[in-house]
């Protein structure tokens, strides 16, 4: 059964995986891509990249001039090594979860709406204000008002089981 | 930034905590961030293969339908002289139309239907005034349902008003005027209403252009063609209506209108819609504005001529599954052919058989006793009775100009509700949808220049905000239908064009409940209902899916690697769909080594239970693949709408269809089948039972699949 994984294999594999996430956005059929659905597509492929990282990959697939797309023949290489080389692993649940208690300073087992909106809105790549309420609609115990971000992390990273 | 003012029991980020924000923070933040923005984009790419999912399944479901057209004409061709097939035929084509205009009106009278006393809804009085056409929209937004003596009384006006419409409307916005533009409605009633409320009611100062499809799908579009009616009977020169594909007796069987219509109208539902049959055909064809800009419901081809359009008799094309209509003889267009596929040489035996039809038509039609005078003119009545006789003179019937132009009229009007645009160049038949053409950017250029417009305002097209431009912005596809596939698909939206011709869009999205359902939970109901009505495609081709499988499999180990059940389910189903990425949704069963069992999985996907008690099991997925064609055939053939068919009915149906299908089914198991599908014992089919055997089941299996709700 070995066989079967050889390296030749696991590429083009990878590469039909990259097709396939790639042709989901090529609405016109010919192997375009509007810029701005790369990051949803090198994400959906299971990288996290930043957004710098983003930034940094599209500048690459980008033309001289740019035309706001991307050509299928530039992402697949492109796309093609972050796979294999598995840049911007996945980052766990755990880590995660980490992540919610470096930022619950008083250790309360929870977080405000207004401590995390801070945190989130003003601190590392900013999110956007529709970003910031998108996460507190699914954040947020309607009864508490407040962030139970252990059930939080739980209830996401279920999602990623399927 | 200072100090944010919290509540007193809150934490405070006080200014110094800002600038010193610990390392391990930032991190955590960033972290987050950069986690959460995955997630989205991971839902971002769920919500995009649903959106195709229900885009490819809905245009196949198109392209089915118009094969029906193939259908007919292969019974035109094929049925044999024994009575009982042509009794089928001429019942299903039943109406030929033989009386003029004035029959009719006589036929659709409402003056005899009484409205009871105890009957609680709106009240009609002619002429409409603002305050009546107030009220019923307020009926119907408390769910009250028009009586029928109202709802003729007020068809009956809308078509006199349409007789004197042209095809093509031409509107001014006289240099202070905005008008406002809505696409698909599709029954959502919801959706006008919104409009209305965001945007007031039509008027004078505020006209209005209803691009098409108002009926079918959605529940209510019986109550947007009265509030739409209305309205254009209040103010006919600012409410333009444009005729959809949608506005077409033939689609209405299979896409929900009709089965709406007889539902709520349970006694005068047939004349309804014979009623809404003649105004959908006298529906103008398009609007054009300050002579700039065009808005008609699909698109244009290469060979689209607004100056053969507005010279046409546009009441004579009753539905794009029918052949034109003539007085006397079936013409059927010949070089159609093209736009609809193989196989289509109708036209010789049509004309050499029609007189014969004819005759028979007259006989059964020999209905109405005290309409026996049809009130022709001397000359028509001897047109009529040398036809009859079979000594037509040249000049009467169909000549070849006639049927070359037949031809040419037909294409124009097929081609301006059906066809798409595409990004490449040119102009090539619609294989989808099974009508029309996809059209490219230097058509459009093409024809907008040719007839010195500068804008092509469109719908027939969902698209996820409501609107979408192409075409280097010279085409604006509009759709008014929000929630179109499910809750929380897309939003609808409707344009104000004023005087300078720059379109303003305003979004909206009907139920309060969408807007309340989190990005994750609404992507995953679409989801689901997208998955389930795949799972019906992939059942419906079960033989044909197993016996690609069996290719990749010369071994017969029942096993298949991925790879390959990808490249198999896309070669059977030819939906477009990137299969690799849905697998995880449609295959359960854990995968070793990256193989998976086929047969199960096939198994699995198993929507009929057996104990509807066909034991043909190869016929009854024939039979499920068919399903929806079958549904628009029984109730064409049931012509006095009773719900039922024959037995005799059911079988000459399905004998045909499966020749026409070149399947291989025995008269025995038609019969068996007949006999199974009673459900009633009492020798005949009743329509709906025969559909709810299907529904029934999806929604069982649906329970069983549906996952349990996420803690939220």
């Amino acid at each position: 059964m070995a066989d079967k994984y050889n390296a030749e294999n696991i590429i083009t594999e990878t590469q039909k995986r990259i097709s396939n996430a790639f042709d989901v956005f090529d609405h016109e059929s010919n192997k375009t891509v509007d810029v701005r659905e790369i990051g949803t597509i090198i994400r959906s492929l299971g990288c996290f990249p930043s957004e710098t990282d983003l930034h940094d990959i599209i500048a690459e697939l980008e033309e001289e001039e740019p035309t706001g797309f991307v050509r299928y023949e530039k992402f697949l290489p492109t796309m093609t090594k972050i796979l294999l080389e598995r840049k911007f692993r996945p980052i766990t649940e755990d880590l995660l979860l980490q992540a919610f208690e470096v930022l619950d300073q008083q250790k309360k087992g929870h977080l405000e709406p207004e401590e995390l909106t801070k945190y989130l809105t003003q601190e590392g790549e900013p999110f956007t204000q529709e970003e910031i309420d998108e996460m507190l609609s699914a954040a947020v115990d309607p009864d508490k008002n407040v962030i139970l971000y252990k059930d939080f992390v739980s209830m996401m990273t279920f999602d990623d089981t399927r | 930034m200072g100090c944010r003012v919290t509540k007193s029991n809150q934490v405070q980020l006080k200014p110094c905590d800002r600038g010193n924000i610990s390392v391990p923070a930032m991190r955590a933040a960033l972290l987050i961030q950069r986690w959460y923005r995955q997630y989205v984009a991971r839902l971002e790419m769920r919500r995009r293969c649903t959106w195709n999912i229900f885009q490819s399944i809905e245009y196949s479901g198109q392209q089915d339908h118009i094969k029906l057209y193939n259908f007919f004409s292969y019974l035109m061709d094929h049925f044999s002289s024994a009575n009982s097939q042509r009794n089928l035929v001429s019942q299903m084509f039943g109406e030929s139309d033989p009386f003029q205009d004035a029959e009719w009106e006589k036929h659709f009278c409402y003056k005899d239907i009484e409205v009871p006393d105890v009957y609680t809804g709106p009240h009609l009085s002619f002429p409409l005034t603002i305050s009546s056409v107030t009220e019923l929209v307020d009926a119907f937004k408390n769910k009250q349902k028009l009586h029928a003596r109202y709802v003729l009384q007020l068809l009956g006006k809308t078509w006199t008003l349409l007789r004197l419409m042209p095809n093509i409307s031409h509107v001014c916005t006289c240099k202070h005027k905005e008008i406002t533009i809505c696409g698909d409605l599709h029954g959502h009633l919801e959706d006008l209403l919104l409009i209305f409320y965001k945007n007031g009611f039509p008027s004078a100062e505020a006209p209005y252009v209803f691009n098409g499809d108002f009926v079918d799908r959605g529940k209510e579009s019986i109550e947007i063609l009265l509030v739409l009616f209305a309205f254009l009977l209040l103010y006919p020169h600012d409410v333009h209506l444009n005729r959809g594909n949608h506005e077409d007796h033939i689609v209405n069987l299979r896409y929900g209108f009709t089965k709406e219509v007889l539902g709520k109208y349970q006694v005068h539902g047939k004349m309804i819609l014979k009623l809404l049959q003649k105004i959908f055909s006298w529906l103008p064809l398009a609007t054009v504005i300050d002579q700039k800009v065009l808005i008609l419901h699909g698109g244009i081809s290469d060979k689209t001529d607004l100056n053969v359009i507005t010279k046409l008799d546009r009441h004579r094309f009753v539905s794009a599954l029918r052949p034109l209509k003539r007085r006397g003889a079936w013409a059927t267009p010949k070089e159609a052919d093209d736009d609809f596929g193989s196989g289509r040489r109708r036209v010789q035996s049509l004309t050499h058989g029609a007189p014969l039809r004819l005759r028979q038509e007259l006989q059964r039609h020999s209905v109405h006793s005290e309409s026996g005078r049809t009130g022709r003119s001397v000359e028509e009545e001897l047109r009529e009775r040398r036809r009859l006789a079979g000594l037509s003179l040249p000049s009467d019937s169909d000549s070849a100009e006639d049927l070359e132009a037949d031809t040419v009229e037909w294409k124009q009007i097929v081609d301006i509700l059906w066809s798409d645009p595409m990004s490449q160049n040119g102009c090539v038949p619609n294989e989808v949808r099974g009508g029309g053409c996809y059209w490219g950017p230097d058509v459009t250029q093409e024809v907008l220049d040719r007839h010195k417009l500068q804008l092509l305002i469109r719908s027939h097209e969902c698209k996820q905000e409501g609107y979408e431009f192409c075409h280097n912005g010279r085409v604006l596809t509009i759709f008014s239908a929000s929630n179109y596939y499910d809750v929380g698909s897309n939003r609808g939206a409707y344009i104000r064009l004023g005087p300078d011709l720059i379109p303003h869009f305003k979004q909206f999205q009907a139920s309060r409940s969408t807007r309340e359902l989190t990005l994750r939970q609404s992507v995953g109901r679409t989801e689901r209902s997208a998955f389930q009505a795949l799972r019906m495609q992939l059942f419906a081709h079960k033989s044909a899916l197993i016996r690609e499988f069996q290719e990749y499999d010369p071994q017969c180990t029942g096993l298949i690697s991925v790879k390959h059940w990808a490249v198999a389910v896309e070669k059977v189903l030819c939906l477009g769909l990137p299969w690799r990425v849905l697998r995880s949704q449609l295959v359960n069963s854990s995968t070793q080594d990256g193989t998976l069992n086929y047969q199960d999985w096939v198994s699995q996907l198993s929507v009929i239970q057996p104990n509807t008690e066909i034991a043909n099991t190869s016929l009854l997925e024939t039979l499920y693949k068919h399903h929806s064609n079958l549904e628009s055939i029984f109730r064409m053939i049931d012509t006095d709408h009773s719900g039922l068919i024959s037995f005799e009915e059911f079988h000459q149906t399905w004998k045909l269809l499966s020749s026409h299908l070149q399947t291989d089914i025995s008269d025995k198991a038609i019969s068996d089948l007949a006999e199974s599908i009673d459900f009633n014992k009492d020798g005949s089919i009743d329509i709906n039972e025969f559909m709810e055997a299907f529904r029934l089941v999806e929604h069982r299996r649906a329970e069983m699949e549906a996952p349990p709700p996420p803690p939220e």
